[in-house]
């Protein structure tokens, strides 16, 4: 039912804009505002929250060196890092969600559909299992060979997907991407296999999402790829708008679909594989948050694709609060917290509002 | 259609020399399977018994070692039967093993030897208590008994040594860390309060952070290391292959949390080998280690 909601929606809210088109901009604008807002308050609040009671005085004191300050560290090392991955990466992952799902006009579309995530665990697995051989030059290892992975499955798939010269075939786009999936889950398998079980451990644990990465360098790592998805992102509502009606529908009123599919394949996949590469890959966030923004505001992508991406990262600071705190001093896997708490709360959403 | 009735009576009507087969079969399986006999073709995939049942010179028996086994030399030549999530079984049964050494989780390959009729052997580390008591218990089983209490014996004799030798000593605040994702300080698992990690790290002479948490691993984030403050961190890898570069990297990791009393003096350590981690034969040689690192003006 919710995808012919969601699939029959945009063509009223088109018929809205021609009709009332400036009551809606300020709408979709003061909607932004407010879920930049929750983004923006979740980022700021979650370094101050955590098992142990910090002073904000004496992580700003300038008499105590950073190397001998504990609430600094505390403060700079384990909590804030966090905040900030947990915002990208929330963002990314939901927006990557919306953006597929329009993309692939299929609601049940998820960042990890078309293989990029497998390719990034693959990429991970490999070093986790077997070493990492450029150890002495610093290279955080696990994320960027997890990149490594994304963008070698990104390359097949899209490969795989424009091989007949005959545009970009969803069809084939989405095929070969679960197909990829299969396949790197069963090479992932015989790389676990393989190695020795405190690794297979590590391997598991890696699976289940973890942003608790002590210091900045794996964000900076993740930023470029990331601002290229998200600049891509900003400009692609109107025409992911007119694409959830068919693409034949779309090039009638204007829209280069062809070029717009490329880009929206594109952006998502590069926001999902440096988000799988910076934290794991956490589930759930890419397809309850776009769906939940859904229900709230309707499904005009002006309006969706912002306000996802910002709930999205606000979702994931908060679940992160909750993985770092509640089982202290052990940390609960982030990926459990966000389908525990998304997945009811989503259901609960959904049977209300029908 | 009758004809084919009639075949398959037949066919399955018992012969005079199948049922001579089926009965001496039976009589045979309770001698081999249900005996308390001393097995002489045992297969172990348990590298930590492994290690044991070399240690008590029962080298001759054993057909068969499990895949991670690596200790000692002498098991290169032995057959390879899996390991504890994907023992072999037709390998273990082409063996003609009669008693079979398996960890106690593996609860469906002891079910499925045990009505094969062949013995099975199974345990589930725990303490240092635990552990020697292991080892007496797979002495007695595959006869033994001596050269086992000699084994324990010389494993308490060596801890009771260095418990005299760290008498009076303040025991440092210690976290034992045992993974760690490479070159990173995520998904660190380190020692809780029970267990055999955290018995050695306490025989040496040291004072687990995490000893009020009862529980044999935990997952630490990066916040209770600092809150914990440890004023030694031992981290423990099974990888005995690592190169220096890659070591002194991995020890450089650490740097980061620099408010961490180990860090900040210098005093965080990797040890590097099987023994750490596999509660067999060799732990007082692993806990001499840990002590080595604890104490290093008073342990050679």
């Amino acid at each position: 039912m919710i995808s012919r909601t969601v699939l029959t929606k945009p063509l009223t809210l088109a018929i809205d804009t021609v009709r009332a088109p400036e009551g809606l901009r300020r709408r979709t604008w003061l909607l932004q505002l407010a879920f930049g807002a929750l983004a923006l308050a979740a980022c700021a609040t979650a370094p101050l929250i955590g098992p142990t009671t910090i002073s904000l005085r004496q992580v700003f004191d300038p008499a105590i060196p950073f190397a001998h300050n504990v609430d600094a560290q505390i403060f700079f090392i384990a909590r804030l890092p966090r905040a900030l991955a947990g915002a990208l990466v929330g963002g990314a992952l939901a927006g990557a969600g919306v953006v597929l799902q329009a993309l692939l006009r299929n609601p049940l579309a998820t960042p990890f559909t078309l293989g990029v995530s497998a390719g990034a665990s693959l990429g991970a697995m490999l070093v986790i299992s077997f070493g990492w051989p450029f150890a002495a030059t610093g290279l955080p290892a696990v994320p960027v060979a997890s990149f490594v992975g994304a963008l070698g499955a990104l390359a097949i798939v899209y490969a795989l997907a424009t091989i007949r010269r005959q545009g970009l075939s969803t069809l084939v786009l989405l095929l070969a991407g679960v197909t990829l999936n299969s396949l790197f889950s069963a090479i992932i398998l015989f790389v676990q296999f393989l190695a020795e079980p405190t690794e297979t451990l590590q391997a598991m644990r890696w699976v289940m999402g973890n942003l608790d990465i002590g210091n900045y360098r794996p964000i900076l790592w993740a930023v470029p790829p990331l601002s290229v998805a998200f600049i891509i992102f900003a400009r692609l509502p109107r025409a992911l708008n007119l694409l959830t009606l068919g693409a034949d529908s779309a090039s009638t009123r204007g829209i280069n679909v062809l070029a717009t599919q490329r880009l929206a394949f594109l952006s998502a996949s590069l926001a999902t594989g440096a988000a799988v590469a910076l934290a794991g890959p956490i589930g759930f966030i890419g397809i309850i948050i776009p769906h939940l923004v859904r229900l709230l505001v309707g499904a005009d992508h002006r309006l969706v694709l912002p306000a996802s991406t910002y709930l999205g990262a606000a979702f994931l600071v908060g679940c992160d609060v909750g993985a770092r705190t509640l089982l202290s001093p052990m940390e609960l896997p982030v990926g459990v917290i966000t389908a525990l708490l998304g997945g009811p709360f989503f259901l609960w959403l959904l049977v209300r509002h029908r | 259609m009758p004809i084919r009735i009639n075949r398959c009576r037949m066919v399955v009507r018992p012969r005079p020399q199948y049922l001579a087969v089926m009965l001496s079969l039976i009589a045979w399986l309770p001698v081999t399977g249900t005996a308390q006999q001393h097995p002489q073709r045992i297969v172990s995939v348990v590298p930590a018994l492994t290690e044991a049942l070399f240690a008590i010179g029962a080298n001759d028996q054993i057909v068969g070692v499990g895949s991670f086994d690596t200790m000692p030399s002498e098991i290169i030549s032995l057959p390879r039967v899996g390991g504890l999530l994907d023992p072999d079984l037709e390998q273990i049964f082409s063996l003609r093993p009669d008693l079979v050494v398996l960890y106690g989780s593996q609860a469906d390959q002891i079910e499925q030897l045990t009505r094969a009729g062949i013995a099975t052997f199974s345990y589930i580390h725990g303490g240092l208590a635990d552990s020697l008591s292991t080892l007496r218990r797979l002495g007695a089983r595959t006869g033994r008994e001596a050269a086992a209490q000699q084994v324990v014996s010389m494993i308490i004799a060596r801890l009771a040594n260095l418990d005299i030798s760290l008498r009076g000593r303040r025991r440092p605040r210690a976290l034992l860390v045992f993974g760690r994702e490479p070159g990173s300080l995520r998904n660190i698992y380190a020692s809780g309060g029970i267990g055999f990690l955290h018995d050695m790290l306490e025989a040496a002479g040291g004072h687990n952070v995490l000893a009020h948490v009862a529980r044999e691993s935990i997952q630490l984030t990066s916040e209770a290391i600092l809150t914990t403050a440890p004023e030694v961190i031992i981290e423990l890898t099974y990888n005995d292959r690592m190169t220096l570069d890659t070591q002194l990297a991995e020890l450089a990791v650490w740097n980061r949390l620099s408010a961490v009393p180990a860090v900040r003096n210098q005093r965080v350590h990797l040890l590097l080998g099987t023994q750490f981690v596999r509660p067999g034969p060799r732990l007082a040689e692993a806990t001499t280690a840990i002590a080595r690192a604890l104490h290093p003006d008073v342990v050679p």
